[in-house]
């Protein structure tokens, strides 16, 4: 008994891709603080290694910690964790909210807008949000994509809510 | 079509006329080009601007010629006097495949 009384969900298991598999491709909108165009997670690869990061939709205060938290981070960025790799979010908000978060945010990441959930099916880690009929989204997750395509750290939430360990992902980070 | 690396880039709003009636002339000719959508506010359009010049929607960069262009009008019109002759043959292709 830990005296709290605030329930912490337990999410159960995923069936998550993996490290060492093939990362699934995907085309969505990708938005950046000006405007979007469809762009395909290869696409990204072709450039280098790829973080991509799942979260809540926009405006839920778990994105909103996260993106907080990687753009102080500097994550993706000239000296900061995974300067080479291009750190990219998935959610289920349109193309206009994501806009609106990376301004809000002050955050140099770009967003792609699934709100179909499709990519988050594709990757094992759909999250049936209770009391909001017919809505889906992804389960907060990380996954470090390197220059093949090919998993090399996976992290998904397991208890809502719950958040990526920072420092496990930057050293996973520092071997992509 | 929309692909990433086509050389036609269309800046476009969401359910602007203007814009359709580009994308119709694009797809008459059937060229390959990239949709970048923009703000609804005027005045957020900066990106177009550093562009075109303008801020208005729709505007084209088409890397196959050095041209960028906004005006649904006149980028009708090029699109016609550049792709137009080769509607034709487009056509035949696209029978072909």
């Amino acid at each position: 008994m830990s005296g709290i009384d605030f329930e912490v969900v337990e999410l159960g298991d995923a069936d998550a891709v993996e490290v060492g598999e093939r990362a699934p491709d995907f085309t969505r909108p990708l938005v950046d603080d000006e405007f979007w165009e469809d762009v395909s997670l290869s696409d990204l690869v072709a450039e280098g290694p790829v973080v991509l990061v799942f979260t809540t939709m926009d405006g839920a205060f778990p994105s909103t910690y996260m993106w907080n938290a990687i753009r102080d981070r500097g994550w993706g960025t000239e000296g900061g964790p995974a300067a080479e790799a291009t750190v990219v979010g998935l959610s289920i908000s349109t193309p206009y909210e994501h806009k609106t978060l990376v301004r809000e945010r002050g955050m140099d990441y770009r967003l792609f807008a699934d709100p179909s959930n499709a990519v988050a099916e594709s990757y094992g880690i759909v999250n049936d949000l209770d009391g909001m009929e017919g809505v889906t989204e992804p389960r907060p997750a990380v996954f470090a994509i390197d220059s093949n395509q090919v998993v090399q750290y996976a992290w998904f939430a397991s208890e809502w809510p719950d958040f990526p360990d920072y420092d496990e992902v930057e050293a996973a980070l520092e071997d992509l | 079509m929309a692909t990433t690396d086509a050389a036609i880039t269309l800046y476009r709003l969401q359910a602007c006329p203007f814009c359709e009636r580009v994308v119709r002339k694009l797809d008459e000719y059937d060229l390959d080009y990239r949709s970048r959508f923009v703000e609804p506010m005027h005045s957020d359009r900066d990106i177009v601007k550093r562009i075109s010049g303008k801020r208005t929607v729709p505007a084209i960069v088409d890397e196959n010629t050095g041209v960028t262009m906004s005006e649904s009008a006149n980028i009708v019109s090029y699109l016609r006097d550049t792709y137009g002759t080769e509607h034709a043959s487009a056509g035949t292709r696209a029978e072909a495949e």
